[in-house]
């Protein structure tokens, strides 16, 4: 299933790519496709901003800003002007995740 | 076969041994030797099989507020006769997570290293930096991991990436880190490809069965809320000017009570379950779709048609709402849902949801007072 259209903030800096294929690999979105020996977005929509590319892109060629995708999370951290957490953390009991 | 012993490691990774006079029935109570795992080896053998109590646990797990304790200690485990050559495996110290790993091992010898996640599973403790790239490599050094295997690679569960730079474990100790699959039940295929994980296997999936599992922590939050929003609707409706008046009660609030119950079933289950089949892509939508449908058909069968205009109304702007703010809870249980796009959506639904309270207090207050003759 694919979420709202253009909202994710991934972005790929194809100059610094050196086409290791580490992104590709490590994404469970399949937001990647290795063409021509570099990375490609080609499925913007389905990214879920979880970071793991970013994290494993040893040339940092990849920017994203991650975080939980839960609302209850967001809420929370309206309420107590925390970050937004999810509650699968040490305090709470019934956890988003 | 030390199943039994591991399901009594409910103690967290840095309980106090018991002989230091700690009284706790928990991991060393009394006639019951502390689980040691750096005992001589330090390596605990594992079955792949689950025990009827496992899958008991499984349940209560995702019924919320048992996931707590429900650790696993960190260090290397062993399962089926690993050598110096077998396949180490990462795992979080979630037991779920573990029982699903050593199952998936079944009639393999392989090693398990698990991680001290606090509990949480991978992709959870991936996202907060529980499962992370310090964590991994501090227990790669303290377990030795090095003199127990020749090879220098280690698998990780694909979720774990969030968390893990698997180029600096690398740098760090040496150990060159493997993406597994998503799923565990696919690590055999995988290993067999030669460590190498087909499109599908990269990919999480969610399908019908992933989302029904997930309900109960949908409605488990919303059903604890409802005796309290039961009381007050009671209380309002039975309010009268000579006191209170048990048939207002009657009349007027048990139906409420029922539209509630509806808004909260159409939010926190029929919307979860039919995702892919509502339209639009929103969530906040979705719930506020099949909330419409449900509040139609609830209000419908138990007559609020026949009710004053004010609480018609009331009916149509809170109820389908709620059922949409429910639904929108569902963004953390799913796998395909960012913060960007939850924030979008809360950017616009939050006030829509502040002002239909809002106003529906203000039918509720409208229709007392019309009740009362004072309107
Ligand atoms: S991980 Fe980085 S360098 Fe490697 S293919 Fe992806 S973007 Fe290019
Ligand atoms: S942030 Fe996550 S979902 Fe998005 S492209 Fe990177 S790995 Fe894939």
């Amino acid at each position: 299933m694919i979420y709202l259209k253009d909202v994710t903030t991934l972005r790929l800096d194809t100059t610094a790519c050196t086409g290791c294929g580490r992104c590709a690999e490590v994404c469970a979105r399949a937001v990647f496709e290795m063409r021509e020996r570099k990375s490609v977005i080609i499925k913007p929509d389905a990214c879920i901003e979880c970071g793991a590319c970013a994290k494993n892109c040893a040339y940092g060629a990849i920017t994203v800003t991650s975080g939980v995708g839960c609302a209850a999370a967001f809420i929370n951290g309206m309420l107590t002007g925390n970050a937004p957490e999810c509650g699968c953390g040490p305090k709470g009991s019934s956890g988003c995740c | 076969m030390d199943t039994e012993k591991l399901n009594s490691t409910c103690c967290p990774p840095d309980a106090p041994p018991a002989d230091k006079g700690v009284k706790s029935t928990c991991c060393a109570g009394p006639g019951r030797a502390p689980i040691n795992l750096s005992a001589s080896s330090g390596i605990e053998t594992v079955t792949s099989e689950l025990t009827l109590s496992d899958r008991f646990n499984a349940v209560r797990c995702r019924l919320g507020g048992f996931r707590m304790h429900y650790i696993v200690r960190p260090g290397i485990y062993a399962v089926g006769a690993p050598g110096p050559d077998s396949d180490v495996f990462v795992s979080a110290n979630y037991r779920l997570s573990f029982n699903v790993l050593r199952r998936s091992l079944r009639n393999m010898n392989a090693w398990i290293l698990v991680i001290d996640t606090k509990g949480i599973n991978v992709w959870c403790a991936a996202g907060k930096g529980a499962f992370g790239t310090d964590e991994l490599v501090g227990r790669i050094f303290e377990t030795r991991l090095s003199n127990i295997v020749n090879h220098r690679r280690i698998i990780l569960p694909q979720l774990g990436g969030p968390g893990v730079a698997g180029h600096l474990v690398q740098k760090q100790t040496g150990f060159k880190v493997l993406w597994g699959p998503v799923n565990a039940a696919d690590i055999r295929a995988y290993v067999e490809a030669g460590y190498k994980a087909s499109k599908a296997m990269r990919s999480v999936r969610f399908n019908l069965f992933d989302r029904l599992i997930l309900t109960p922590m949908e409605l488990v939050p919303a059903l604890k809320i409802f005796p309290l929003y039961a009381l007050a609707v009671l209380l309002v409706f039975a309010l009268a000017p000579t006191g209170i008046s048990a048939t207002g009660a009657e009349a007027y609030g048990l139906p409420f009570l029922v539209m509630a119950g509806a808004a909260v079933f159409s939010g926190a289950f029929l919307t979860p379950v039919l995702l892919p089949y509502i339209p639009n892509r929103s969530f906040a939508i979705k719930g506020w779709l099949t909330g419409l449908l449900t509040t139609v058909v609830a209000a419908r069968s138990i007559g609020i048609y026949s009710m004053p205009d004010a609480l018609i109304i009331m009916t149509f702007v809170f109820f389908p709402l709620l059922s949409s703010y429910i639904a929108l809870q569902f963004t953390g249980a799913t796998t395909f849902t960012g913060p960007s796009g939850v924030k979008k959506e809360l950017r616009y639904a939050m006030p829509l949801y502040i002002t239909a309270a809002g106003a529906s207090i203000v039918l509720i207050i409208a229709f007392k007072l019309s009740q009362w003759g004072v309107l």
